[in-house]
């Protein structure tokens, strides 16, 4: 088992280095001076734009600026803006808001996802079966921002239920989005658990669990279901990172202040070390996530360890 | 990610449905036993030593399969409109999708214009007919590309391992953990002009790792098979088993999968001209009509509603004809 966690660890290593360099490429290539784009209208003396050059290492070639940017993040250091706020602190600022909405979408995604697909596992072919296997194709089909909009007209405003926009309303702004931001992994763990239950019911250890005249909901909750929930709780593990990182379109519809909308606002303002500040977040919690799971799996599953 | 549509569906996942989808399909064949009675008066035939055209192909059963499928037939019959409309969309609309008239703004649908007027007083009929056609570009182009890449890298990944697996396998994973929509507007942020091929461009660096994946697996697991083992007995080379013997069989869920992914990939591209990111005015597309649309979803919902219908609908059409490939394709169920 220590072997394993050492060799995931050491694959971690090459992709995150790999992942971050890219953004932080792309970043700097994003057209403009931002220098420039500080000061607006008003001319500023040579000196005080070489200070500034300095200062935030404009000046460096590419690598030895993600050199220094990598050795500042090992200290927690994440760079500052141009007006000088602290990267980190304004992290600190909008992460909460972004972590309160993906943890709402895993809740629903969670309870809803299980519950449609044991329904539909248990009973193959019923009605109920049929239901969620068309209701989710659906789902899928649909792009997200029309899903968002159409739970904007509809929960929110003919019935009213939901406030449609902003965080003022305090937890009950977050289920709305919760529930659009969720959808799309909701039917991906309706279908995995469906998929799982299905399998394992055949199995031969199902049989004899049955032969030995175990009652069905015995046979049901303790033999099938433990297994089939292996490969939908890692499936939840990664998500929970995904979702963090791509609310993005979520919280654009719902004007909801968080990392996502953040990244729009740098961009237009130029502050770079935002952007790459949020997406290195997103990469790292990709990567942390990932790995917490193939261990967790490693764990539940003996199988996966001992190949 | 989970957001945005995932261009990288998670592998297992897909392999899950995929056994699952078998093993029903192999239910309700066992249960009609329509298919295997063909097959048994196609061998029979043959056995005959009379000449028979019936040829047992994977491409040619699967088409038999597929030609009885009605879900599929349907989805099969739209996309073709779909793909008229993006051809020639004068045939549905005698209009210009730019010819605006501002007395007539957010007009209402009539019978005379069903889709009513945008905001620019533009016949919302003939700009979601024209729409049609940067969306299906994109989606079939980035699919298109990746699919190349795939076969390419995939191939040698799984054939000649070593090296080259852990060196694609490693540049695969760097490119998986970006996230999908973050990335997407970073990437789109640094080009100065967006227009089809650089949403596109964007969207092919960033959807590749899976359809590569998919490969290399099919690769690996063909590389056992004894009808390779047998070829290379025979002396023949690397070049030749790979596309002769690997390939054809190997590509299949590349296919099944490459085939859903163009519609996610058209909703990609819809999200990020949505969020400002992707297409720019004055294109016409999708994305940016809905974009447009979303600030007066009460006031005018038809706005919404209509791009988001013939979006809804096209992707639909790739993922029902992805899975009922990926069904017809299954040779365990012949």
């Amino acid at each position: 088992m220590g072997r394993f966690i050492a060799r995931r660890l050491l694959q971690a290593i090459p992709v995150f280095f790999g992942a971050t360099f890219i953004v932080f490429t792309m970043v700097y290539a994003i057209p403009g001076d931002p220098i420039r784009a500080l000061n607006g209208e008003r001319p500023i003396s040579e000196s005080a734009q070489r200070a500034l050059r300095e200062r935030y290492n404009l000046d460096d070639p590419l690598v030895i600026q993600y050199a220094k940017y990598i050795g500042g993040l090992a200290q927690g250091d994440l760079g500052e803006t141009f007006r000088g706020q602290p990267v980190s602190d304004i992290l600190k600022q909008k992460f909460p808001v972004t972590a309160r909405l993906a943890l709402g979408a895993f809740i629903f995604e969670a309870i809803l996802g299980l519950m449609a697909g044991i329904l539909a596992g248990l009973r193959r072919g019923s009605f109920m079966d049929n239901l969620v296997l068309v209701s989710t194709t659906v789902v899928v089909a649909i792009p997200v921002f029309v899903l968002g909009f159409l739970a904007q007209l509809v929960l929110g405003v003919e019935l009213g239920w939901f406030p449609i926009a902003g965080l003022q309303q305090g937890w009950i702004s977050y289920v709305l989005p919760s529930m659009v931001l969720g959808s799309l992994s909701l039917v991906y763990i309706a279908r995995l658990t469906r998929t799982s239950l299905v399998e394992n019911l055949r199995s031969d250890y199902v049989r004899t669990a049955e032969a030995k005249g175990l009652p069905r909901r015995r046979v049901v909750g303790r033999h099938a279901l433990r297994n089939s929930l292996i490969p939908v709780v890692t499936f939840l593990g990664v998500d929970l990172g995904t979702l963090m990182a791509g609310a993005i379109i979520t919280e654009g519809i719902f004007n909801i202040p968080g990392i996502g909308r953040e990244v729009f606002l740098a961009i237009q303002g130029q502050e770079f070390a935002v952007v790459v500040g949020i997406v290195t977040a997103g990469i790292l919690i990709f990567i942390a996530m990932n790995m917490i799971v193939d261990i967790l799996y490693a764990v539940l599953d003996p199988r996966i360890r001992l190949a | 990610m989970p957001d945005d549509e995932p261009l990288h569906g998670p592998d297992t996942l897909v392999e899950d449905e995929d056994e699952e989808a078998r093993l029903e399909d192999a239910m309700a064949r066992g249960a009609t036993g329509g298919l295997q009675v063909e097959s048994a008066t196609a061998t029979a035939a043959a056995a005959e030593g009379g000449v028979s055209d019936y040829q047992a192909s994977l491409w040619g059963d699967a088409w038999r399969q597929l030609r009885k499928n009605p879900l599929f037939l349907a989805a099969a019959v739209l996309l073709i409109l779909f793909t008229v409309m993006a051809v020639a969309p004068g045939l549905f609309t005698s209009r210009d999708p730019q010819a605006a008239d501002l007395s007539r703004s957010v007009e209402t649908p009539s019978s005379s214009h069903w889709f009513g007027f945008d905001i620019q007083g533009r016949d919302y009929y003939t700009r979601v007919i024209y729409g049609t056609r940067v969306s299906l570009i994109i989606g079939l182009l980035v699919v298109g590309v990746d699919i190349v890449i795939a076969i390419i890298l995939g191939s040698i990944a799984g054939y000649f391992g070593r090296f080259w697996d852990g060196f694609i396998g490693r540049m695969a994973d760097i490119w998986f953990a970006l996230p999908t929509t973050l990335a997407g507007i970073v990437f789109l942020s640094v080009m100065g002009e967006r227009g089809l091929l650089q949403v596109s461009f964007v969207l092919i660096f960033l959807a590749w790792p899976t359809l590569m994946r998919l490969m290399r697996s099919s690769v690996l697991a063909g590389k056992e098979s004894d009808y390779v083992l047998a070829a290379r007995a025979l002396g023949a080379s690397n070049w030749r088993i790979l596309r002769v013997h690997i390939l054809p069989n190997g590509i299949a869920p590349v296919i099944v999968y490459g085939t859903i992914s163009v519609g996610i990939i058209i909703s990609a591209e819809a999200a990020l001209s949505f969020l400002g990111v992707g297409l720019q005015l004055p294109a016409v597309s999708w994305g940016l009509m809905i974009s447009g649309a979303q600030f007066r979803i009460l006031q005018s919902p038809h706005l919404l509603l209509f791009p988001a219908l013939f979006l809804s609908t096209l992707v639909l059409c790739f993922i029902i004809i992805g899975d009922a490939l990926r069904d017809a394709l299954d040779p365990r169920l012949r």
